[in-house]
């Protein structure tokens, strides 16, 4: 029994020091957010709500985030849309070139984030676009469009083809079928691939970094503060305990419709 | 690309023959938006890298001007003075692929196997895994700079032990970058191999002790050749970014500039000094040799549906 009660104890315990590792930072970046610092916020100067209360004080911090949304919002529609048709095309449809069309998909995946940026800069560069807001949308819609891609496909993959043949032969027509049936079954794949291409967006920095030209987003003005002040740390704080409880209520909501249809797993 | 080799498709199709040709005309409209799009951003910016690799700087050209060439000395120069800066990504990016899957898959087994039984306690350790993801990259990094830093807790305890010589930092060393390399991408070590082992029939390791197989072996012959899949996948999410990585190596986070990797190299060549022939030679190595040790590995491993 003495193996028995290794893998009894150990393993949760390592587990437990594991999530003590994972969390740490994420604890003292929140903890930094009320520090009531003066120039330099590695120093503690006592606790203070005022960062949280005035976060838009701090010069450029807010314009930053606001930027970093806007540019969230528009670079995760592009990759949504596009990814979901390009999704169900390779989840319903056999044709040729099926194969070299996922590996073109695989490729930015398995491109560093430095080649990505300096390939579109030197892009930018050869065609004299000026960089900014639209090159930092550009690149972001790019990055995200693979990740939405393997995202929706796995949901289309588990789709039951018997729905959508039963709204043909109720007469549904093609559309009407897609629109009805289709699209509303692949939502929660949709919905988690648009969450997910918003938080890679919001957080870029390398690929953002080549092709942002002028343009400051929240990661940027991080970047040139070297030591940020705490307002950095209560904008960063607030997505965080933001996405937290939307990862809690998707979970919930799920255990409460597994419940309510009778699924134990 | 392969838009004109669409008409024969639908071979696989589970519908009525005469719908076939309607049906691939539907793939190539689902397809050409995103096609094109990834020509446009993804493949034209790769071809433009390779010739921007190529180009020379004509007499007396100011700062960052040059011509189109093929001047291929331009990736000897770029070994010659960077060869130090890519040996330490891959090595940096390797150890620090060892460290997350030694340190993550035991996590991972303990959300997808043990807590099985526990859905309150496995989904919040999923939660917790993925937290890091939800709070900026920068400033997690730089809390561990501060956590790590000279005056911190963990650094005046590691030089009372005596561990620590006490002319001796952590932040700034190897040691610190492959730290927050290991920390900063563990989460996608994790993941991948949860989902594998979260598929996992119990019952296969119940025969393997049924057929007196010690624990060890049960693992080694049945648990780990079926997540299999997830430890390929969550190596390659890590090693990658990790081999492209700067933030961590660079001097204002965790590194100083005997860490730089190759990532600092290209940043500095191609947006301070202009060097585009150069920074564009560096991002095509780069990019060759993930490419090539991608393409061994997943074919090594027979992982091939992966993609």
């Amino acid at each position: 029994m003495r193996r028995l009660s290794l893998g009894k104890w150990l393993l949760p315990l390592y587990v437990a020091l594991a999530v003590v590792f994972l969390v740490t930072p994420i604890v003292q970046v929140i903890i930094y957010s009320f520090n009531d610092s003066r120039r330099n916020n590695t120093i503690w100067g006592g606790w203070t709500l005022d960062k949280w209360l005035n976060v838009c004080d701090q010069q450029g911090v807010c314009e930053a985030f606001g930027t970093s949304v806007a540019v969230g919002v528009v670079a995760t529609l592009i990759a949504t849309v596009l990814g979901t048709l390009l999704a169900i095309a390779l989840g319903r449809y056999r044709f040729r070139g099926r194969g070299s069309t996922s590996l073109l998909l695989f490729l930015p995946m398995a491109t560093p984030e430095v080649v990505l940026g300096a390939g579109l800069a030197a892009q930018f560069l050869a065609v004299g676009m000026p960089k900014g807001f639209w090159t930092i949308v550009i690149v972001h819609a790019l990055f995200c469009l693979s990740f939405v891609v393997v995202t929706v496909k796995a949901r289309v993959a588990s789709l039951d083809p018997a729905l959508e043949e039963a709204g043909r032969d109720l007469y549904g027509s093609g559309p009407q079928v897609f629109f009805r049936v289709t699209l509303p079954l692949l939502t929660p794949g949709i919905v988690a691939a648009a969450l997910l291409s918003f938080a890679l967006s919001f957080d870029d920095f390398i690929i953002t970094k080549f092709n942002a030209g002028q343009v400051t987003t929240f990661p940027l003005w991080i970047y040139t503060k070297k030591t940020p002040p705490a307002e950095a740390n209560v904008i960063a704080s607030a997505i965080f305990v933001l996405a937290i409880v939307a990862v809690v209520v998707v979970q919930v909501a799920a255990a409460a419709r597994r419940k309510r249809l009778g699924i134990t797993r | 690309m392969a838009f004109a080799a669409f008409g024969g498709g639908g071979a696989g199709a589970a519908v009525a023959e005469p719908v076939a040709l309607k049906r691939s005309w539907v793939a190539i409209g689902l397809l050409a938006p995103g096609l094109a799009y990834l020509a446009l951003f993804f493949l034209a910016p790769l071809v433009s890298l390779v010739l921007t690799s190529l180009q020379i700087a004509p007499e007396g050209a100011g700062k960052g001007e040059y011509v189109q060439a093929f001047n291929w000395g331009n990736y000897a120069e770029a070994i010659a003075s960077y060869w130090p800066h890519i040996l330490r990504s891959f090595g940096y990016a390797l150890i620090a692929t060892l460290a997350a899957l030694v340190i993550g898959y035991p996590i991972a087994y303990f959300i997808g196997v043990t807590a099985r039984r526990w859905p309150m306690i496995q989904a919040l350790a999923l939660t917790l895994v993925i937290a890091p993801f939800f709070i900026s990259f920068l400033l997690r990094t730089l809390a561990w700079k501060q956590l790590l830093g000279e005056n911190s807790w963990i650094a005046q305890t590691l030089h009372g032990l005596g561990w620590l010589p006490s002319d001796q930092t952590i932040v700034g060393t190897p040691f610190s970058v492959i730290f927050g390399l290991t920390y900063n991408f563990l989460p996608f070590m994790v993941l991948p191999i949860y989902t594998s082992l979260e598929r996992l029939d119990r019952r296969y390791l119940e025969a393997g002790s049924d057929l007196y197989a010690s624990p060890a072996t049960t693992f080694r012959k049945v648990t780990l050749p079926l997540s299999m899949a997830g430890v390929v996948s969550g190596t390659l999410l890590t090693f990658i970014p990790a081999a492209g990585d700067y933030i961590n190596a660079s001097q204002i986070y965790l590194g100083s500039p005997q860490t730089a990797m190759v990532g600092n190299v290209i940043d500095r060549t191609f947006l301070e000094s202009q060097q585009y022939p150069i920074a564009a030679a560096l991002s095509v190595l780069l990019m060759g040799i993930v490419l090539v040790i991608v393409a061994i590995y997943v074919r090594r491993s027979g992982t091939e549906e992966l993609l």
